[in-house]
């Protein structure tokens, strides 16, 4: 199987004068889990939002697969690249049928049809699917943001706080997916502030503070407690 | 072509079905020709020589109120940022964009023009109805060209309503002008074409100028 990496080398963001993120220092390989913790203002959205294309670095490199992000064509890195966000990304006006066809058909899938069913299936909106969003409530709305970030088989995939909203039913049909999707050796990057659920998904866990890595260390080296002591430490 | 294409008809779909930006820009436009109508007597002397004055500023008021609502769809649920981080360039979603604010104004102005010539009794030329067509085509592009970049630029703006106007009149004056006098010397029955070519060439050079620029710094309006 094909071996993603991503390496994240003094990377820093300005925005006027102040530092969104300073020189972050981050690797990634197929299969990984990191889990991004911190504070609001910390600058987790930010380096998802780099990392999603959606804002340019002030200074430093990101390399996808030994490749800097910025060599790669614009539309074929898109394409290796799953957000869910704050934002959903779907039209309220439109049916989750027809968002989801449209931004399969944005990316250019095959068989979109059978593709839109089996991630509506997932997350279990199939007999919804004719319905307006506008009509979905927040959870099943966010349930299709998420069947929308799947839709085109990321290589890597960038969730900003992707449990708001979701009932218990939501939140196991997301682990699930995310399970499913680390096992097929690729990429995951989760902003949470949620300790235990980063701990428990993650493989690294990282706390940013005033735009940089306070702390970074494998999950499997922490428990619970420990977590929790070292994020009061770090952000206090 | 394809995903310009898409963006147009994701576009389409959602205003044939809530139907709120063509209707207010259509009663907004009815309005200022009525309005115009009660300020003008209709078959005064010279009229003609401002009928093309009247139909444009109406015209251009229901425009600016279907551009404030142009990006209102990709705000909501941040969709701007959705089709941002999709394989689709800057570029492509500019003329997606540009394409539907035509489509709705140029209908806007297809039912307007026969309740204007009814409202201020004027007589117009068979004959000249194509290059009354080819007039409003030309404006509109230049019109919307500018507009959509504009309707981008202030849709993150607390003050998008006062915004938009303020950043787009003066960029279009050159498209009003030149659109104002073809249409009024093709409301005036004129047989000699000469005026009404040189000004659908100017229209048509500005079209090319404003469309080229705003697609070229489109990526640069979308970002931080």
């Amino acid at each position: 199987m094909f071996q993603n990496s991503i390496k994240v080398s003094k990377l820093s963001k300005q925005f006027g004068r102040n530092y969104a993120l300073k020189e972050i220092n981050l690797e990634l390989k197929s299969g990984e889990l990191l889990a991004i913790l911190g504070r609001n203002g910390a600058g987790k959205t930010t380096f998802l939002k780099i990392l999603s294309t959606l804002l340019k670095q002030t200074e430093g490199e990101i390399l996808f697969n030994g490749v800097l992000l910025s060599d790669f064509p614009q539309t074929e890195i898109k394409r290796k690249i799953g957000l869910i966000s704050h934002n959903l990304f779907l039209y309220s006006g439109l049916s989750a049928l027809e968002n989801l066809t449209f931004f399969a058909k944005l990316y250019d899938l095959e068989n979109p049809t059978v593709k839109i069913n089996e991630v509506l299936e997932k997350v279990g909106l199939i007999h919804r699917k004719n319905e307006l969003v506008r009509n979905y409530s927040r959870g099943m709305q966010q349930r299709l943001g998420i069947a929308r970030a799947f839709l085109h088989n990321p290589e890597i995939l960038l969730l900003d706080e992707p449990y708001t909203g979701l009932d218990q039913n939501g939140t196991e049909i997301l682990n699930n997916l995310l399970k499913m999707f680390n096992s097929q050796e690729k990429i995951t990057i989760l902003v949470t502030h949620n300790i235990e659920q980063g701990l428990t998904l993650s493989d690294k866990v990282t706390i940013f503070e005033n735009g940089k890595v306070a702390f970074i260390e494998q999950s499997k080296n922490l428990n619970l407690e420990e977590m929790r002591k070292v994020y009061k430490e770090f952000v206090s | 072509m394809k995903k310009i294409w898409l963006i147009l008809k994701k576009d389409l779909l959602l205003e044939f079905r809530t139907k709120e930006s063509f209707v207010s820009m259509l009663t907004f436009c009815l309005l200022v020709i009525v309005v115009f109508n009660f300020s003008f007597e209709a078959g005064r002397a010279g009229l003609e020589k401002i009928a093309g004055g009247i139909l444009w500023v109406s015209f251009i008021f229901a425009g600016t109120l279907g551009l404030t609502r142009s990006f209102n769809a990709e705000n909501e649920n941040g969709c701007l940022q959705g089709l941002r981080i999709s394989p689709v360039e800057a570029g492509q979603i500019y003329f997606g964009k540009l394409l539907s604010n035509c489509f709705f104004m140029l209908l806007v102005e297809f039912l307007i023009f026969p309740v204007f010539v009814i409202f201020f009794n004027l007589s117009v030329s068979l004959s000249n109805l194509p290059l009354l067509f080819l007039t409003a085509f030309l404006g509109t592009i230049g019109f919307s060209a500018v507009g959509t970049l504009l309707s981008a630029v202030s849709s993150n703006t607390k003050l998008q309503e006062v915004m938009l106007p303020i950043l787009l009149f003066p960029v279009v004056v050159p498209v009003v002008i030149g659109s104002v006098e073809a249409t009024n010397l093709l409301l005036t029955e004129t047989k000699d074409f000469t005026d009404v070519y040189e000004w659908l060439k100017i229209l048509a050079s500005f079209d090319g100028i404003f469309v080229s620029v705003c697609y070229l710094i489109f990526d640069f309006a979308l970002g931080e």
